[in-house]
């Protein structure tokens, strides 16, 4: 019986780790994601006007390419890192 | 064979394989019919979600927005596809792991009530069928120039195409039409796009070809375009121009539109496992950048290919001539695309035509004889009323108007005669305005390959490609609809006890009805496609997004919050949508423009961020003030959080 309550405790101690860490990477990828776009894309590209990229500069490319290929990666990167975080925490379906 | 007939080949072949894979894959229980049996790959479901997603706006209109904007049009690459990582990081893999059908539903459980789900209903079929509005008129202008037919004949038949696959195939019929239709278009669109970027910039990759050099001239793409551009007034292709803080906006409510659309989140209940449900957002969006890294290549290569059609010589010579315009093959396109009025030389009516004549003594009108001769009509010192009679008389024997050289010197000047500079130029070359005036943008991509003179098995392509975009795209909104009506309004409210057989004749009964109205909203649209749809995003941003995310990561907002969040999101941007659109889009009730609004910068494209963060503020604020969420609430709220035990929850059903 005790055990029991201390494994149902426990459970729920890892299933609190599991979704600190999960809201962890879900912060870090959304600061990424409005850099990228909105920052590089469109707030900071005065900042980046120096940088010249094929008759134009790295603001424009950003806009136009650059933030959709972070994107891309930002996605898969999330989905290996979870399914790792699943994997460790126990969680995953089998 | 002529090119009528391609067209004709290619458009159907295509639907013949899309009712094919409807027969194959006919759904006979409520769970294929709402989410594929829940067996679909998450390669398969990214095709199917790229298709789903990418619609007549994004592929007839989106090009055409960036090539006339230049990089103040970069939000409609940024919105549609930055959406995607909220939806892979914050709903994705919680709703599949919730396990139910419909989105209204979660929304409903999450929030133990009824009248959230209802609300949830209300705000999917107002925002899913403001979107399917701009299917339709897409659906329209791709059968009226491809299969020259009238625009509510090709409606008709498009409409019949879609309730044959998505009636009796249901989601898992779509799933798989999908796919053929992801194929279909995404070739329609790239394989153009290769060869004009070939021609320009010799690299076979659009994306890398945007950033490099042009061939003729040896400068870079971009500097190339920018500086012709500038030289006839118009404004610099790669500058900021737009207002910044509605630039932002307006892409934060295009990216938690697209997040909140119905229609692509249902398309992540119909993967085996949470962990495909991530998987499947990063596919979807793999498929769907092919287009989107494509899109601003197609807009500038065009943008510089239609210029310099207009100024063969450069934008110093001599423009073109009405007999080169005539005669020379590769103007053919304008001739196609002016009988649809949606290209046209000035002016676009024989009254203004008239009117010009009678002011402008040195002017002349051409019209375009079926054989391909011009009748040119001169004013000759008459009167407006007599030049009227003959132009009249002449389109009544079946001529088009064609131009009008308001300068009488045999040339079409192309430039922007609201440019100050411009005009002091023009004034100096004896020119008299602009006279290309009317380039629909929706109609860039679809002319495209003709106006980079490709052979017509690539016009037959593309043809079929745009058809395919919007019916993919119409399908799934149709599905999303229908299974509100049947899964969440019928067997949800008014029979819980309805059998299975009965629900599945109920959705097929909602599907038909909604095909119904959807074909009617096509007929009757309120705007040009990319702008509707801009409307649904607004709505769906300042709705359905925000709760979704509040039920996830929150457990502290409960029933009355949620349902006063979604009300206040939705009443307030409605309202605003209504205030610069006029009341449920009738034209002059608006109170205020989108060149003019009611809050500082802030265009009604723009305020579904406005509306979320409303619906947010709303929600916090009234479940703050009253009951707490219950015990087993938020047991269910932790549970949707960890994986584990996906597959039971589907068992459910």
């Amino acid at each position: 019986m005790a055990d029991q309550s201390n494994s149902a405790a426990s459970t729920a101690e890892a299933d609190k780790g599991y979704w600190a860490a999960n809201v962890r990477i879900i912060l870090i990828s959304l600061v990424i994601w409005a850099l990228v776009s909105f920052g590089f894309g469109i707030l900071l590209r005065p900042l980046l006007s120096g940088i010249a990229v094929g008759g134009t500069d790295l603001g424009f490319w950003f806009a136009q390419q650059g933030s959709i290929l972070v994107f891309l990666a930002l996605i898969f990167n999330y989905a290996w890192r979870m399914n790792r975080l699943d994997a460790q925490f126990g969680v995953d379906e089998e | 064979m002529d090119q009528f007939t391609i067209n004709l080949l290619f458009v159907g072949a295509s639907f013949a394989l899309y009712i094919g894979i409807a027969i194959w894959a006919r759904a006979g229980s409520t769970s294929e019919f709402y989410a594929a049996g829940r067996g679909v790959h998450p390669v398969t479901n990214g095709m199917a979600t790229a298709a789903d997603w990418m619609s007549a706006a994004s592929f007839i209109s989106m090009a055409g927005l960036i090539a006339f904007t230049g990089y103040d049009n970069s939000s409609y690459l940024m919105g549609w596809t930055g959406g995607y990582v909220l939806l892979a990081l914050l709903l994705a893999p919680y709703l599949r792991k919730f396990g139910k059908f419909t989105v209204s539903e979660f929304i409903g459980d999450r929030f133990y009530s009824p009248t959230a789900r209802m609300v949830a209903v209300i705000c999917l079929i107002v925002a899913s069928t403001t979107y399917v509005i701009g299917q339709m008129t897409g659906v329209g202008v791709a059968f009226g120039r491809f299969l020259e037919v009238s625009n509510t004949t090709g409606l008709l038949i498009g409409a019949c195409v879609v309730f044959a696959y998505a009636v009796f195939g249901g989601m898992k019929g779509v799933t798989y039409t999908q796919v053929a239709q992801y194929c279909v278009l995404i070739m329609a669109y790239t394989i153009p796009a290769i060869f004009i970027s070939l021609q320009l910039t010799g690299n076979p990759v659009p994306p890398l070809g945007l950033f490099g050099d042009h061939v003729a001239s040896g400068e870079p793409l971009l500097s190339k375009l920018d500086a012709i551009v500038v030289e006839l007034g118009f404004a610099e292709y790669t500058t900021h121009h737009a207002d910044t803080f509605n630039m932002v906006l307006f892409t934060l409510s295009l990216m938690i539109g697209t997040a909140g659309l119905p229609h692509v989140i249902m398309r992540f209940f119909t993967v085996p496992r949470v962990a495909d449900a991530r998987w499947s957002a990063g596919w979807a969006l793999v498929f769907i950048a092919l287009l989107y890294l494509t899109a601003p290549a197609v807009g500038a290569m065009a943008r510089l290919n239609i210029t310099e059609l207009m100024w063969p010589d450069g934008t110093n010579a001599e423009a073109v001539s009405v007999e080169q315009v005539k005669n020379a093959p590769e103007y053919d396109w304008m001739e196609t695309w002016e009988k649809t009025g949606l290209l046209s030389f000035a002016p676009e009516t024989s009254t203004e035509a008239a009117a010009f004549l009678a002011a402008n003594p040195q002017a002349t009108v051409s019209l375009l004889q079926p054989d391909h001769n011009l009748v040119t009509i001169a004013p000759d010192g008459r009167g407006e009323a007599e030049i009227q009679a003959q132009i009249d008389a002449s389109i009544a024997e079946g001529n088009i108007l064609h131009h009008l050289d308001k300068n009488g010197d045999g040339l079409i000047q192309y430039y922007n005669d609201r440019n100050a500079d411009m005009q002091a130029k023009a004034a100096e070359n004896g020119w008299n305005g602009n006279e290309f005036v009317e380039f629909n943008r929706d109609i860039l991509v679809l002319a495209n390959p003709e106006i980079a003179n490709l052979p017509s098995w690539v016009i037959g392509l593309v043809a079929a490609g745009g058809l395919a975009a919007a019916l993919s795209t119409a399908a799934g909104l149709l599905l999303a609809i229908s299974s509100a009506v049947s899964h969440d309004l019928i067997k949800g409210q008014l029979n819980p006890s309805i059998s299975e057989k009965g629900e599945l004749m109920w959705a097929r009964i909602a599907m038909a009805i909604a095909i119904v109205v959807a074909t009617y909203l096509g007929l009757n649209p309120p705007g040009f496609a990319a702008q509707t749809v801009a409307l649904a995003f607004g709505l769906a941003a300042a709705s359905i997004f925000p709760a979704l995310m509040m039920g996830i990561f929150s457990t502290r907002v409960n029933n009355t919050g949620a349902v006063a969040g979604m009300l206040a999101g939705l009443i307030v941007t409605l309202v605003y949508i209504f205030l610069h659109k006029g009341w449920f889009f009738i034209p002059d009730t608006n109170a205020f423009t989108d060149a003019d609004p009611l809050l500082g910068s802030i265009k009604s494209t723009s305020f579904g961020a406005v509306g979320a963060a409303i619906n947010f503020a709303v929600a916090y604020l009234v479940s703050g003030m009253t009951k707490p969420i219950p015990q087993d609430i938020v047991e269910l709220v932790e549970s949707v959080r960890i994986p584990r035990g996906a597959g039971a929850a589907a068992a459910d059903h």
